[in-house]
């Protein structure tokens, strides 16, 4: 047997590596339960799935993979156990609060897994013939025709993978649309305020980034965007309500400034839980906006993805809309690809990925949609906007709420650090919460507010659920305000200690390799199992 | 409404609490005429679970599934049997309803599990590390375009004929907008690669050669002279995988000098799913790792000494860099990372290696059978579980014919190059474990008829 690790790994090594607070033998306390590395427990010849058949020899010559490649396998039962102790060390929507601002982590609805894994939809190639897809066709559409009703929009582009490949969408269809019209301009105009992705995405398309000035009350400065704009200004990109938690006011304003000025509007819709179904975006004169269907739409997060970003257009961008996309006519639907877009869509920029887009989250989104209907998303976005307000007026006193004077905030609310004990800062409150068993709020985002927490409730928490994290969050902040040392150090009761993030930078390990053999190393046999 | 727990009566306290007079108060900044009253009109109003239920799986039987006939479809994405497992780990709520991790001490089951997925992936492409994932494959060859112009400063990249016409597809729209130079084309219908070719085009603007191993028509080919090559131009290797699942059988690129290795993941545990969503997979020699896109996890300790996991080397990030980011990139693809990993994990080398001689061993029992159809020629003189069929006619139209006799029969080239006449008589016909032999008969007597 080849063991990819010949010391093996033995519960006693954590042990042995001294630092360990805990007296237990295995390093376990009670249900938190420690996990080796499949490479430390696995081996190369062990494998989880059986085969009805041999494999026949190849004949491939020298192209054949001869060298051993350190892939460790393990049982079915193994596997099930390895991935089970590895999730209970994370902390989920499933268990708690999890109020990360501008990330809508909301409830995971069961049903839109059930659908997504019908055979129709989980089981079906994207390059089939197209009548044998008229159902994922008409998922695609039935969609689609949603996201543009629920924005106000003239069409949607559904193929980007996520928020920033949709950022990305939008802004190749602003620099095609100049194209068309024989311009070159440069410069995007992106809020300090922004999402990093915001500022990226101009860069990679191409665009300079400058600044647009935010008034002191957490909103875009009309005045000093207007004095801006010019024959250089491609467009801006705002986000709408914004990450201040604020709805911008002056939205349509600037809209329109932009277009007088023969720029476009790309909004980061973002935050658009706060308004669907009581706001269409394309009222405020929106040229572009993508929809993180891993937000408003509750498709899960996974841990880091997969998210969707389809993107919603404005009649004046929608000519250069990516490939590909799906068009209904009488005998059905119709997958309109390069073949085809020379004669229905000449001016489109091009495909941005391979195949259709996400249409795992196209299902999961279309049955959430479809569960709560105009009346349900409607309540969304207002209880979406109470919880939000009831943790601002609840905390204002507490907490430093700087733009708490100038009205309601939108789904989220925002806090500073100011006020807190010398010495104390935001981190030290998320990692309170952490130890009262909640995920921690956004912190250090927005940049424009010092020491930031960004607070988004959503609206599938209850007041009960509400009031007890009000609670928690008062309390850590007394602390954070008294200088509870103890707070320093927190988190007490999580899997782990505080990390150490800048020796994972000085020095990284980004894979796992086999440690070199100390020559005390006892012999498997001598310790036994294997 | 089942997912919304505030009762009127909570809704009233928290505005008495708040201090406003109605939900609209909240609204104050939208202006006026913005303010839509009352549910939209139009559209319909909330429905029971049931309901949903019904109207989907309504949907859902319009798709002809893969696993109710034979399926032969590759071309970049592959059927392959996921064990029951997977998905339900997978569905474990502190993966699928966790954040990305970026409070590493409640985050360790994910973070862990990108360590082992990111040392999997560097394992099995043949490279030194790996990235936490990106979007997909299409999108990952793109982003290793832009890494090796920003290592080389040069601007131009040479793409092998064989390469995913999606994915050179989406290298040419991004390139339109960059700068970059792309020099490419389509495929001719040869039984080996263009890679000696290619070689002879790179020059000293060369920023990288991008070939497909196994290529869009199934070819498989040595890259080492490549590899040379570009090492001796100043140029980068990057090598593209759509089917990991031949690395079991076949020599890894990076083991033959690649520099970057992406990848499509999908065939590994994620599932055909219509497309999307998939996993890409990024990966280089350790020397160029400041240079990659996308998140990256790596080992530390934490302060009583205990090993953990962090996302790492943010400093290359959007959340960080802003416009100097190496990507635009935030979300990747986390749970088909897991799903992969998991899938991975199961099979063990020992797994892999039989999963992919099975499928190659299944494939020369397909050409075999299919090469015996009068006025059908097998294209390739290697291939690992897909190869290209030469039919006497145009492909296209054999497809539908075979669609409706229930029987998927592979990608036509028509399908994949709708403008280049010269290819319309091309089938790519993939062949997994999934396939039987009786599969392989029915498809073998259908497309006979067919084209009789």
């Amino acid at each position: 047997m080849t063991a990819l690790n010949p010391g093996g790994w033995r519960p006693e090594m954590i042990a042995a590596g001294g630092a360990d607070d805990s007296t237990t033998f295995t390093g376990n306390r009670a249900l938190m339960l420690e996990e080796a590395l499949i490479f430390e427990i696995g081996s190369t010849e062990t494998t989880g799935v059986d085969f009805d058949e041999a494999a026949s020899a190849a004949d491939l010559g020298p192209l054949a993979r001869t060298a051993p490649i350190g892939l460790p396998g393990l049982s079915e039962a193994e596997t099930v156990r390895h991935y089970t102790r590895l999730s209970r060390q994370n902390y989920a929507i499933d268990l708690g609060l999890f109020p990360l601002g501008s990330c809508t982590m909301k409830h995971n609805p069961r049903l839109n897994e059930k659908v997504a894994r019908m055979p129709g939809f989980a089981d079906a190639h994207p390059l089939q013939p197209q009548e044998t897809v008229q159902g994922a066709y008409a998922v695609i559409h039935e969609l689609a025709e949603w996201l543009i009703t629920l924005t106000g929009m003239h069409s949607v582009a559904m193929s980007p993978k996520a928020g920033a490949h949709g950022e990305l969408c939008g802004i190749l269809c602003i620099k095609a649309a100049l194209e068309a019209r024989g311009e070159d301009r440069r410069v995007i105009l992106v809020p300090e305020s922004a999402h990093g992705t915001n500022p990226a995405t101009a860069a990679f398309a191409g665009f300079t980034v400058e600044d647009i000035p935010a008034t002191e009350a957490g909103r875009v400065n009309l005045e000093a965007l207007k004095a801006r704009l010019g024959p250089d200004v491609a467009g801006v990109m705002i986000t709408n309500p914004n990450t201040c938690g604020l709805f911008e006011r002056d939205m349509k304003a600037i809209s329109d400034a932009v277009h007088v000025a023969g720029g476009y509007v790309y909004c980061d819709g973002a935050n658009f839980n706060a308004i669907v179904g009581r706001v269409r975006p394309g009222d405020l004169g929106v040229d572009a906006m993508h929809i993180n269907l891993h937000k408003t739409f509750s498709t899960p997060h996974g841990g880091g993805g997969p998210g969707s970003g389809p993107v919603v257009l404005s009649e004046a961008l929608a000519p250069f809309a990516p490939l590909p996309f799906v068009t209904k006519h009488a005998e059905g639907f119709r997958l309109i690809e390069e073949e085809s877009a020379g004669e229905d869509h000449p001016q489109t920029f091009g495909r941005m990925t391979a195949f259709h887009g996400q249409m795992g989250m196209f299902t999961r989104a279309l049955t959430y949609i479809l569960s709560h209907g105009a009346d349900g998303l409607k309540q969304v976005a207002e209880d979406a906007v109470l919880n939000a307000n009831y943790v601002l007026r609840s905390l204002e006193g507490v907490l430093d709420a700087p733009f708490a004077a100038s009205g309601p905030c939108m789904h989220e609310a925002l806090f500073s650090d100011k006020g807190l004990a010398e010495g104390f800062s935001t981190l030290d409150i998320a990692k309170g919460l952490i130890d009262e068993g909640y995920h921690p709020m956004t912190v250090y985002f927005p940049l424009v507010v010092h020491g930031a927490m960004l607070v988004e409730p959503t609206e599938t928490e209850s007041k009960a659920a509400l009031d007890q994290f009000i609670g928690a969050l008062r309390s850590i902040a007394m602390r954070a305000k008294n200088g509870d040392p103890a707070l320093k150090s927190a988190p007490h009761f999580a899997p782990r200690a505080r990390l150490d993030e800048t020796a994972a930078a000085r020095k990284p390990i980004l894979a796992w390799n086999e440690p070199a053999a100390a020559p005390d190393t006892p012999a498997p046999s001598e310790i036994g199992g294997s | 409404m089942r997912y919304l727990p505030l009762t009127s009566d909570d809704r009233s306290a928290m505005l008495a609490t708040i201090g406003a007079a109605s939900i609209d108060e909240l609204f104050a900044d939208v202006p006026v005429d913005a303010r839509l009253d009352g549910p939209m009109a139009g559209l319909p109003m909330h429905a029971s679970e049931l309901a949903v239920e019904r109207h989907m799986a309504a949907l859902s039987r319009q798709n002809r599934a893969a696993a109710d006939g034979p399926f032969f479809l590759g071309a970049g994405a592959y059927r392959h049997h996921v064990p029951a497992s997977v998905d339900h780990l997978i569905q474990r709520g502190e993966f699928l309803t966790a954040y990305t991790p970026y409070q590493p001490e409640i985050a360790q089951g994910t973070l862990q599990m990108l360590f082992e997925f990111q040392s999997q992936v560097a394992r099995l492409l043949g490279t030194d590390v790996a990235n936490a994932s990106m979007y997909d494959g299409s999108t990952a060859c793109w982003e290793a375009i832009v890494m090796a112009r920003r290592i080389t400063k040069r601007g131009k990249a040479l793409l092998s004929t064989g390469l995913h016409p999606h994915y050179r597809s989406v290298a040419r729209t991004m390139a339109k907008y960059t700068g970059d130079v792309l020099v490419d084309g389509d495929p001719s219908l040869d039984a080996g690669t263009d890679w000696a070719a290619l070689a002879d085009k790179i020059d000293r603007e060369t920023s990288c050669v991008v070939v497909q191993y196994p290529d869009i028509l199934g070819r498989i080919d040595d890259m080492t002279a490549l590899a040379a090559a570009c090492q001796a131009a100043g140029a980068l290797l990057i090598a593209v995988v759509t089917e990991p699942v031949a690395l079991g059988l076949i020599k890894a690129p990076g083991e033959m000098g690649a520099d970057i290795v992406v990848g499509e993941g999908q065939s590994i545990g994620v599932g055909l799913q219509f497309g999307g969503p998939y996993v890409g997979l990024f990966a280089c020699k350790t020397k160029y790792v400041r240079q990659m896109p996308g998140r990256l996890c790596g080992e530390t300790v934490d302060a009583n000494g205990k090993r953990g996991f962090v996302l790492t080397l943010s400093t290359r990030e959007q959340h960080i860099r802003r416009e100097k980011a190496t990507s635009n990139i935030c979300t990747n693809s986390g749970l088909c990372a897991l799903a992969f990993s998991i899938h991975m994990t199961l099979l063990g080398e020992a797994g892999l290696r039989q999963l992919a001689a099975i499928n190659h061993g299944r494939a020369k029992q397909a050409a075999a059978e299919l090469a015996k159809i009068p006025g059908v020629s097998v294209l390739n003189n290697s291939y690992f579980n897909e190869f290209t069929l030469l039919l006497p006619t145009e492909a296209r139209p054999v497809i539908h014919k075979l669609a409706e006799r229930d029987i998927l029969g592979g990608v036509s080239l028509g399908r994949l190059y709708p403008a280049n006449a010269n290819l319309a008589n091309g089938l790519v016909v993939a062949v997994t474990e999934t396939v039987t032999a009786a599969d392989i008969s029915v498809f073998a007597a259908a497309l006979k008829e067919v084209l009789a």
